[in-house]
C-alpha cells in the first residue's frame, strides 16, 4: 500500500439487523452501507455527500469502529483495524477522532469544558502531571479559539459555535491524524458555519490534519473538500476531485444533486435548468435490483434494472458506478 | 396481525407462570398434606395422615402432580373446600359476579368523572377549577381506602342514614363502596389526562389545527383529547384488572359478598383450596382484561394498525 | 369602504380573490391609488415581546413590511432573528402567554387584524391567509385520516356536502403531486414519507384558495433534491393561483430561486429590504454583505477563503440600545452604538437600516 494513502476501505458493509416476529427472528436487514471502497490520502479532505439514508455517516462511524462492519476492510496507516481487537483498536483511537453533529447532544452536561478535552489525554496516557494537562488544555482551547478563562464552565453556558469548538477541541486533544467530521455545521446558524469552516481549514493546515468530511450541504462540502464522493442508498455512485465533480458530472444522481441545489444567485437561478427526480428514494431495506438509483433515474434502462453497474475509474482519478458513464 | 398473535401467546406464557405459581403454593411448607388438614392434623395420627397423603396423591413425582393440577383445573376441578363442603371453583363463581359488579362501576364512575376534570383542567391551567382538582387529586391518592370507607359509612350511613352501611341488593348499597373503590383511580386518571392533554397542547400539529381556523372547542377535542387519551389507554386498562383483584380491603369493610372477601375469610379458616382457587381465577381475569386492553389499542392507534 | 368589523363583511371581503388583474379598492391609507389597489398586506411597525422567567425577550422590535398581491416575499434571518414570530404574529399564531404582541398594525385589504376579535381572525385563518409549517414530520395529526384533514380546513369555511369536500380534497392532492390521490385520502400521515407529507401541507394551504400563504421554512427539515420539488411546486402553484406567498428561510440561496422581494431580519429589526435581484448585487447591510460573503457557492471558481462573521448571535433579552449588529460589525461607530438607525430608503424600493448604508453601498459595485 502506498505511503500516502492514510486510510484505505474495501467493500464495507454495515447491515443493521430488522428483527420481528414472536421470536425477534431477523427478517431482513437495512443495508446502510453496502459495498464502499475508497482511500484517503495523508493530508486531504475528502467529502461524503448524499442525502438521508445514504450511508454517509454510518460509513464514517464503522471507519472509526463505532460501528462494527458487517464485512470489508478498513486499513488505518496500514493496519487492517479488525485484526487488531478491542484493545488495539481503542489504542489506535488517539490517531483517529470524530467530531459530531449536534453541539448540543454531543457534550456531557455535566462535565466542565476543561474536563471534557483533558478526558482524552488522562485516557491515552498522554500527561504525566496536573499541570501539563493544564497548560495543555488552554494550549488547545487557544488553538480552537475558546477563551481559556472558559474552562471551567458547562457546556450549557456556550452558544452552538462555541460548543462545536468545544468538540473541535476535544476532537484535537489527542493529536490525531485524521479526523472524521460527521455533519459538523449542519446544526449551526449560517452566520457561524463560515467561522467553523474556517478554523477546520485552519488547523487543518497548520497540524497537518487528514479529514473526512460528511455532510449534505454540497456546496459546503465543494468548498473544503479536495475530493467528493458521492453516496446514494448505501453505495458509492460518484467519485472525483472537487472541481471535476462540478465540472464534469457523470452520474445522473450527481447531475440531479447539483442542479438542486440552489446558488445564491437570483439571474443565475432564474437561467437554470433543473433535472428535478420525481419520488422519494426507496428503502434501505429494500434496494432496488441491480442498480439502485434505476427506480428514479431519468436515463435508466432496462439493463439498469438487473444488472448493478461496476464502480471503476472512468477518467483518471474519477470513479463511477452507471452503465451510461 | 401478529401483534396479536404474539400478544396471545404472551398472555399464555402468563397464564402458565400463574398455573406454576398457584401449584407451587401447596408446596410452600414442604407438606401438602399439612396444609390441607391445616388444623386437624392435630387430632390425627401419623398413619392417618399418611393415608390422606395417598389418597390425595401427594406421594407422586411433582410433574405427575403438576400435569393432573392442570388437568383438573382445565375440567373445572379446584379441589374442594372442607369448610364449606362445596367444589372449591364454586364457592368462587358464586361470588363472582358480585365483585365485577362493584369494579365495573367503580371503573365506569372513575372515568366519568376523572377524564372530563383532565380535560377541563387542561384547557385552563392554573386557574381555580385546576387548583381544586389537583388538590382533589391529591387527596383521592393520599387516602388509604379503608379510612374512606369509614368515613364515608359513619357520615352517610350512621349519621345521614342515606345509605346502607353493608350488604348489596339495591343501588344504594353501591355507591358507598363504589366511591372508596373508585377515589384512587379517579385521582390517579384526571392526573394523566390532564399532563397528557398538557403535553399534546404543545405539539405541531395542534398549531396546524388552530391555523385552519377551526374552533379551539375542535381543536381540543378532536386534535389534542383524541392523541392524548392513546397513552393512557394502557395505564387504564391495567386500573380495570386491579379493580377487579384488589377490592379485598373495600369488600371486607362494606361487607360486600365478593371473591376478594371470600379469599380473606378462606385465609382465616385456612381452607386451602379456595384460596388456590381465587388467587388462580383473579390472576386469569387479570390476564385476560390486559390482553383486551393491549388488542384495543392496537385497533385505535393506526400507527399500529397500518403500520409503515 | 368597510364600516363595522363585523365577521360577514370581513369574510364577503377577503372571498374576492385577485387572478392577476385589477382590484377594486378596500380602503386603508396607503400612497397612490394604484399601491392601495396592490397592497394585499401592510404591516406596520409590529413590535412583540415574550415575557419569560428569565427576563422580557424584545422578539419584534418595531418592524415593518408589505406583500402586493401575487408577490413572493422572502423573509431571511437566522435563529433569533425574530422572522417566524414576525409573520405568525399575522395570524396570531403565537404562544400568547408568553408572547404578547404590544404594538403596531397588521393591515390586509385595509383591515387592521390586531383589532379583530378571535370568531372574526378565524374566519381569516386558513381561507384568506394560510400556513405551511416547518416540520412535516409533526406538523399533522397522526391519528386523524390525511382527507379529514384536508376537508377539515374546507368545511370550517365553506359550505360543501361532505362528497363535494372530499372531491375537492382530492383534486388537490393531485394539484400537489401526489399520486392516485382518491385513494391516499384514507391513508394516515405515517403512511407518507417526508415530502409527500409536506405537499399534503400545501394541499390543506391552498383548500379554500387563499390570497396570502405564509411558508414558515417549508423545506428545512427536507433532503435537497425533495427542498427542490417542493420549490419547483410552490412557484408552479403562486404563478398559475396569484396567490401572494411570504417565505421564511434562513437559506439565501433557495430565496434566490423564490421571492420577488427579500427583507433581512437581524434581532428582531428589518435591516435591510429590497427586490431580491437588487439585494444579491447590492447589499448595502453590513450583516447582509457579511451573510453573503460568508456562503460557499457551488459554481464558484477559486477557492477564496469564505468571510466569517465573528461574534456571537444576538441576545435578545433586556432593554437594547443601538444597533443589534454592532458587536459583529466592522464599520461601527459612536452612533451605531448609541442610536438605532432609522430605515431608509437608498434606492428604488431598497431601504436599510444602517447609519453607514450610503457609504457602504457607494462603495460597493
Amino acid at each position: 500500500m502506498s505511503d500516502n494513502v492514510l486510510v484505505r476501505v474495501e467493500d464495507l458493509k454495515v447491515h443493521f439487523p430488522i428483527r420481528a416476529g414472536l421470536l425477534n427472528r431477523t427478517v431482513g436487514a437495512v443495508k446502510a452501507v453496502d459495498g464502499v471502497s475508497f482511500d484517503i490520502m495523508k493530508g486531504e479532505t475528502l467529502g461524503l455527500v448524499g442525502e438521508s439514508g445514504c450511508g454517509k455517516s454510518t460509513t464514517g462511524r464503522a471507519i472509526l469502529r463505532l460501528y462494527e462492519p458487517t464485512s470489508g476492510q478498513v486499513v488505518f496507516r496500514g493496519v487492517d483495524l479488525a485484526s487488531q481487537g478491542v484493545e488495539g483498536v481503542r489504542r489506535t483511537r488517539r490517531h483517529m477522532q470524530m467530531i459530531f453533529q449536534d453541539p448540543y447532544a454531543s457534550l456531557n452536561p455535566q462535565m466542565r469544558v476543561g474536563e471534557i478535552i483533558a478526558r482524552p489525554l488522562r485516557t491515552h496516557g498522554l500527561v504525566k502531571t496536573a499541570r501539563e494537562e493544564r497548560e495543555l488544555v488552554a494550549d488547545i482551547m487557544q488553538k480552537v479559539g475558546l477563551n481559556v478563562g472558559f474552562r471551567d464552565r458547562f457546556p450549557h453556558e456556550f452558544s452552538g459555535g462555541q460548543r462545536q469548538r468545544i468538540g473541535i477541541a476535544r476532537a484535537l486533544a489527542t493529536s490525531p491524524d485524521f479526523i472524521v467530521c460527521d455533519e459538523p455545521i449542519s446544526a449551526l446558524d449560517v452566520s457561524i458555519q463560515a467561522q467553523i469552516v474556517n478554523l477546520l481549514e485552519q488547523l487543518r493546515e497548520e497540524l497537518g490534519l487528514t479529514y473526512l468530511f460528511i455532510a449534505h450541504d454540497l456546496s459546503m462540502v465543494r468548498y473544503l473538500s479536495t475530493r467528493v464522493g458521492v453516496m446514494y442508498l448505501g453505495k458509492m455512485m460518484e467519485l472525483s476531485s472537487s472541481d471535476e465533480l462540478y465540472d464534469n458530472p457523470l452520474h445522473p444522481y450527481t447531475k440531479a444533486l447539483l442542479s438542486a441545489i440552489p446558488i445564491p444567485d437570483p439571474p443565475l437561478e432564474r437561467r437554470r435548468q433543473r433535472t428535478l427526480l420525481s419520488g422519494d428514494p426507496p428503502s434501505p431495506a429494500n434496494p432496488p435490483a441491480g442498480c439502485r438509483f434505476s427506480s428514479r433515474c431519468p436515463i435508466a434502462a432496462e439493463h439498469c434494472r438487473s444488472v448493478e453497474p461496476e464502480f471503476r475509474e472512468a477518467r483518471t482519478g474519477h470513479w463511477v458506478a452507471c452503465h451510461f458513464a | 396481525m401478529r401483534y396479536i398473535v404474539r400478544r396471545l401467546l404472551q398472555s399464555l406464557i402468563v397464564v402458565f407462570g400463574v398455573s406454576v405459581v398457584a401449584f407451587g403454593m401447596l408446596f410452600m411448607t414442604g407438606d401438602p398434606a399439612e396444609i390441607i388438614l391445616g388444623d386437624a392434623t392435630d387430632r390425627m395420627t401419623v398413619a392417618q395422615i399418611e393415608e390422606f397423603r395417598v389418597k390425595m396423591g401427594f406421594d407422586r413425582p411433582w410433574y405427575v402432580q403438576y400435569a393432573s393440577f392442570v388437568g383438573n383445573a382445565l375440567q373445572g376441578d379446584f379441589g374442594y373446600s372442607f369448610i364449606r363442603h362445596q367444589p372449591a371453583y364454586e364457592v368462587i363463581t358464586d361470588k363472582l359476579p358480585a365483585t365485577i359488579q362493584l369494579a365495573s362501576f367503580a371503573f365506569v364512575l372513575s372515568l366519568v368523572i376523572s377524564i372530563p376534570l383532565g380535560v377541563l383542567s387542561a384547557i385552563r391551567p392554573h386557574k381555580p377549577l385546576d387548583h381544586i382538582a389537583t388538590v382533589l387529586a391529591l387527596v383521592g391518592q393520599s387516602i388509604p381506602s379503608f379510612w374512606l370507607g369509614i368515613l364515608l359509612i359513619l357520615f352517610f350511613g350512621v349519621y345521614l342514614k342515606w345509605l346502607p352501611i353493608s350488604g348489596s341488593g339495591t343501588w344504594q348499597h353501591l355507591v358507598m363502596p363504589g366511591i372508596t373503590l373508585a377515589a384512587f383511580p379517579i385521582a390517579r386518571n384526571m392526573r394523566l389526562t390532564r399532563s397528557s392533554m398538557l403535553d399534546f397542547m404543545q405539539r405541531d400539529f395542534v398549531r396546524t389545527a388552530r391555523a385552519k381556523g377551526i374552533s379551539e372547542t375542535r381543536v381540543v377535542y378532536a386534535h389534542v383529547l383524541r392523541n392524548s387519551l392513546l397513552p393512557i389507554v394502557t395505564s387504564i386498562g391495567l386500573e380495570l384488572g386491579f379493580l377487579l383483584g384488589g377490592s379485598v380491603i373495600t369488600e371486607t369493610i362494606f361487607g360486600w359478598p365478593g371473591v376478594g372477601r371470600e379469599i380473606v375469610s378462606a385465609i382465616g379458616s385456612k381452607d386451602f383450596y379456595v384460596v388456590q382457587a381465587g388467587v388462580i381465577m383473579l390472576a386469569l381475569i387479570f390476564a385476560a382484561v390486559n390482553l383486551l386492553i393491549d388488542l384495543t389499542y392496537s385497533l385505535i392507534d393506526p400507527r399500529i394498525r397500518y403500520g409503515s | 369602504m368597510i364600516d363595522a368589523l363585523s365577521p360577514m363583511s370581513i369574510a364577503d371581503t377577503v372571498r374576492r380573490r385577485h387572478r392577476g388583474g385589477a382590484q377594486e379598492d378596500i380602503g386603508g391609507g396607503a400612497d397612490t391609488e394604484a399601491d392601495v389597489a396592490r397592497r394585499l398586506l401592510d404591516v406596520r411597525d409590529l413590535e412583540t415581546k415574550f415575557y419569560t422567567a428569565d427576563g422580557t425577550v424584545n422578539a419584534l422590535n418595531g418592524i415593518s413590511y408589505s406583500v402586493d398581491r401575487g408577490e413572493c416575499l422572502a423573509i431571511v434571518g437566522e435563529s433569533g432573528s425574530g422572522k417566524t414570530v414576525g409573520v405568525l404574529s399575522i395570524l396570531r399564531l403565537i404562544p400568547s402567554p408568553p408572547g404578547r404582541i404590544v404594538g403596531g398594525e397588521i393591515l390586509f385589504n385595509g383591515i387592521d387584524l390586531l383589532k379583530l376579535d378571535d370568531r372574526a381572525l378565524r374566519k381569516l385563518r386558513g381561507e384568506a391567509i394560510s400556513v405551511i409549517f416547518q416540520d412535516p414530520m409533526t406538523s399533522l395529526n397522526p391519528v386523524m385520516r390525511i382527507g379529514a384533514q384536508i376537508t377539515e380546513n374546507i368545511h370550517a369555511h365553506e359550505n360543501l356536502t361532505r362528497r363535494q369536500a372530499r372531491a375537492k380534497a382530492a383534486d388537490l392532492l393531485g394539484m400537489v403531486g401526489i399520486p392516485t390521490p382518491a385513494k391516499r385520502l384514507d391513508d394516515y400521515p405515517h403512511q407518507f414519507s417526508g415530502g409527500m407529507r409536506q405537499r399534503v401541507m400545501i394541499a390543506i394551504a391552498l383548500s379554500c384558495s387563499p390570497q396570502l400563504i405564509i411558508a414558515d421554512e417549508p423545506t428545512t427539515a427536507l433532503d435537497v433534491t425533495i427542498q427542490a420539488q417542493i420549490v419547483e411546486l410552490v412557484k408552479r402553484l403562486q404563478e398559475e393561483l396569484g396567490t401572494a406567498v411570504i417565505w421564511i428561510s434562513h437559506d439565501l440561496g433557495v430565496v434566490a430561486r423564490l421571492a420577488d422581494t427579500v427583507a433581512v431580519m437581524y434581532a428582531g429589526h428589518i435591516v435591510e429590504k429590497a427586490p431580491v435581484d437588487d439585494l444579491y448585487a447590492h447589499p448595502a447591510h453590513p450583516y447582509t454583505i457579511g451573510l453573503l460573503n460568508s456562503l460557499p457557492r457551488l459554481d464558484a471558481r477559486q477557492k477564496t477563503r469564505l468571510q466569517a462573521i465573528g461574534g456571537l448571535p444576538p441576545n435578545l433579552l433586556g432593554p437594547q440600545k443601538g444597533c443589534p449588529f454592532v458587536p459583529r460589525c466592522s464599520f461601527a461607530t459612536q452612533i451605531c452604538r448609541q442610536e438605532n438607525p432609522p430605515v431608509t430608503e437608498i434606492a428604488s424600493r431598497h431601504s436599510v437600516a444602517c447609519w453607514h448604508a450610503q457609504s457602504l453601498a457607494g462603495g460597493r459595485t
